[in-house]
């Protein structure tokens, strides 16, 4: 194994490591995080929101956007899917449907990492019961 | 390549461990390899979360789930629910004991709501046998920045200016301990780990050692650097074998990549470190025994001065620190000394590791910022006292500290408002008593401890120890007089002012604090003969309600001893001279015609 010689070496690594405890120290702070969910239902699942998810993961990776992702069951727009839910820290939750690999990258990119909406907006008609 | 999106924290404490938490980290593993999740999920077995009571505990991220009471047959529910569907399995959350509802998130947690994690920073956390993920969290940033600005005197001034103060039991500030030993010359000087926890109920070192054991390394490392020593070692106790094996392989790791051993970090500073395994004596605890003991000596104390950071280990410059006060380092030279001295009250400053034990609902382990009251960490982190009972007095600091009332439910807990109510910081046992315990009987339990543990060198320890033990019996048994009770206080401040050590000065503080808090109760075992708490079996009676008895005569043919007398359909008697007070009859009676009085 490689010896680490100086300040500089720990830092180099600590670099290289930090990346892999960053989904743990978000779970530590889920509240100011802005949060994804991906609807993974069979419905979703077939109309690819596996990939979905694998490209926002990437996609906020490399824009350095902390964003927690993880995956929910169906949301009930099966019509819509793969449908993604989006909570930014103190606003209310957007609903988007239809969002191919292809859109998951402009969702990324317009919505998350700066604030402009996208099309495909479900209207929310429900009302979420927060335990 | 791996792409985790999940990440299963399993606890691998010693509490979790003996819960099977081994075979459920298995099972994941299993489970998510059938599944095909390997590159998906990753797994970590991590150190102590804290919430023993409901263990095992298991923690999935980044959604901050907190599963309790897990099975190993629980691991394919949640991972074909949680993981696959995205759905919490809502029977294993945490149920909120007011409101009845189920609790996902532990931040909502009473029992974490007012913890403050420094010491336990990465326990629970990270895995303890993976220094790379303790290097992800600034690990031993601070020893390449101690090592970087090669100022020792400024950084043991910057540790003095912190405020941070022994967390093993006396309180003495380690700035101040580590300046004693600095100027001393010597061929060799010893940077010593005290990991001697003896205290009954304790496990906040333990767990330290178990869930984060390259914070101690490194600020080991540190205080090597800053007293000049090249040699550290860790003396700790034989009983604790999960901890060895952490502490060994974080050992080797650090090694491996050269923060052990020679030239740290490309400088001249050369230091590594070794075991010293103990036999679980608690005097050894006390730091000139301790220092015997790794010298292979009996494990007595001896007078000080000459202090260890004088003559200590083989006669050289020794500075001994506590495991916790060892955690608490790192964190203030990465943090800064003001931020630390910011938390806590104006003498007593950052946090400190209880062991909460006893008749309370939430046992475990908590980190609590110094200053909060015993209110809030009985009633808000405990969840209050186990089955809706009465609260009655909370012991701290183990065999050395005291039991505490009501009415010190709302002091501000720091080392010296500890010591003003008559009990002391300890190392941080922390015992809840509801009405069922009998103040003399715990007095009792803690003497016996120390007449055990007691390694005989001095007499007021030795014998007179003892002879408090002896009284306490007596009065237990209902034999005592008031001038028994004159006696114990007396003898008892002979001994704190007369014994050698540490463990001879504070071994009354249990019968003292008792007496001064339950006088009454004492009284009523020496001149009613009886024990309100229905503890002692000698002052106990049980009595038959002539009333309620129908004769049945279930009690007469199973008292082992004969003493129930009496005819059918009559009510029966029983003959208190030959009554063993076994409490059978009791649990027969079907009728409830035997009271205990």
């Amino acid at each position: 194994m490689e010896k680490i010689k100086s300040l500089a070496d720990l830092k180099k690594k600590r670099e290289e490591l930090q990346s892999n405890l960053q989904l743990r120290e978000m779970g530590d702070n889920v509240d100011n995080m802005i949060q994804v969910k991906v609807a993974m239902a069979t419905c979703g699942i077939a109309s690819g929101a596996k990939q979905v998810m694998e490209t926002i993961i990437n996609e906020s990776k490399n824009r350095n956007l902390s964003v927690v992702v993880t995956q929910t069951g169906c949301m009930g727009y099966c019509y819509a899917e793969p449908t993604v839910e989006v909570k930014k820290p103190g606003q209310e939750p957007v609903v988007f449907g239809y969002i191919t690999p292809a859109k998951a990258v402009e969702l990324v990119e317009k919505y998350l990492a700066g604030n402009e909406m996208l099309d495909g907006v479900i209207p929310v008609n429900y009302e979420k019961i927060d335990k | 390549m791996a792409n985790y999106k999940y990440h299963i924290l399993i606890c691998g404490g010693t509490g979790c461990h003996a819960s099977q938490s081994a075979k459920i980290k298995e099972n994941f593993v299993q489970l998510l390899k059938e599944k095909n999740l390997e590159n998906d999920v990753q797994i970590v077995g991590t150190g102590c979360f804290g919430f023993c009571e409901k263990g095992p505990i298991v923690k999935i991220l980044p959604d901050n789930t907190f599963y309790t009471q897990v099975k190993p047959e629980d691991c394919r529910e949640i991972v074909d629910e949680h993981i696959v569907k995205g759905r919490k399995v809502e029977r294993l959350l945490y149920l909120d004991p007011k409101t009845q509802e189920h609790r996902s998130d532990s931040k909502h947690m009473g029992f974490y709501k007012k913890q403050m994690r420094i010491a336990l920073r990465n326990c629970g956390f990270i895995n303890p046998e993976n220094i790379d993920e303790y290097i992800a969290r600034d690990g031993y940033k601070a020893l390449a920045a101690v090592l970087e600005k090669n100022d020792p005197e400024g950084t043991i001034e910057d540790i003095k200016k912190s405020g941070l103060r022994g967390r093993g039991g006396a309180g003495f500030p380690t700035g101040v301990k580590w300046s004693l030993c600095r100027p001393n010359k010597a061929d060799q000087k010893y940077m010593i780990c005290n990991a001697d926890e003896g205290d009954p109920g304790a496990f906040m070192d333990r767990s330290i050692l178990e869930g984060d054991p390259h914070s101690i390394i490194e600020a080991m490392a540190i205080g090597g650097f800053c007293i000049g020593a090249t040699k550290g070692l860790v003396y700790i106790r034989a009983e604790y074998p999960l901890a060895i094996h952490r502490l060994q392989v974080a050992i080797a790791q650090a090694r491996e990549y050269g923060l052990l051993g020679k030239n740290i970090f490309g400088t001249d500073f050369d230091f590594d470190i070794e075991l010293r395994y103990g036999a679980g004596a608690f005097v050894c605890g006390e730091e000139t025994a301790l220092i015997h003991s790794m010298e292979g000596k009996r494990g007595e104390p001896t007078f000080k001065p000459p202090f260890p950071a004088v003559e200590g280990y083989m006669k050289k410059p020794s500075n001994v620190n506590n495991v916790e006060t060892l955690a608490n380092i790192p964190v203030i030279i990465n943090k800064g000394w003001e931020w630390f001295s910011s938390i806590g009250t104006e003498k007593s400053k950052g946090t400190k590791v209880f062991a909460l034990a006893g008749q309370i609902n939430n046992v475990g382990l908590i980190e609590v910022p110094m200053g909060i009251t015993l209110r809030e960490i009985i009633y808000e982190i405990g969840g209050g006292i186990k089955g809706g009972k009465q609260f009655k007095a909370v012991q701290t600091g183990g065999p050395s500290g005291g039991c505490l009332t009501e009415k010190f439910l709302d002091t501000p807990i720091d080392y010296e408002n500890l010591v003003a109510a008559g009990s002391m910081m300890g190392s941080g046992g922390m015992i809840v008593m509801d009405e069922t315990s009998c103040m003399v009987s715990v007095a009792k339990f803690y003497l016996d401890f120390t007449v055990e543990e007691s390694c005989g060198k001095c007499s007021p320890c030795r014998i007179g120890n003892k002879r408090l033990c002896e009284i306490l019996d007596k009065i237990t048994k209902g034999q005592g007089t008031m001038e028994d009770l004159e006696e114990l206080r007396n003898l008892a401040h002979v001994i704190k002012d007369t014994a050698l050590c540490g463990l001879g000065q504070t071994s009354p503080n249990p019968v003292l604090s008792t007496i001064d808090n339950f006088w009454d109760e004492y009284v009523a075992h020496v001149v009613d003969k009886k024990c309100p708490a229905g503890q002692c079996k000698a002052l106990k009676q049980y009595v038959i309600d002539p009333e309620k008895c129908k004769g049945c005569t279930a009690c007469a043919r199973n008292c082992p001893v004969n003493a129930i007398s009496g005819t059918v359909k009559n009510p029966h008697e029983i003959d208190q001279a030959a009554c063993i007070k076994c409490g059978t009859c009791y649990e027969k009676c079907k009728f409830n015609a035997i009271s205990i009085k």
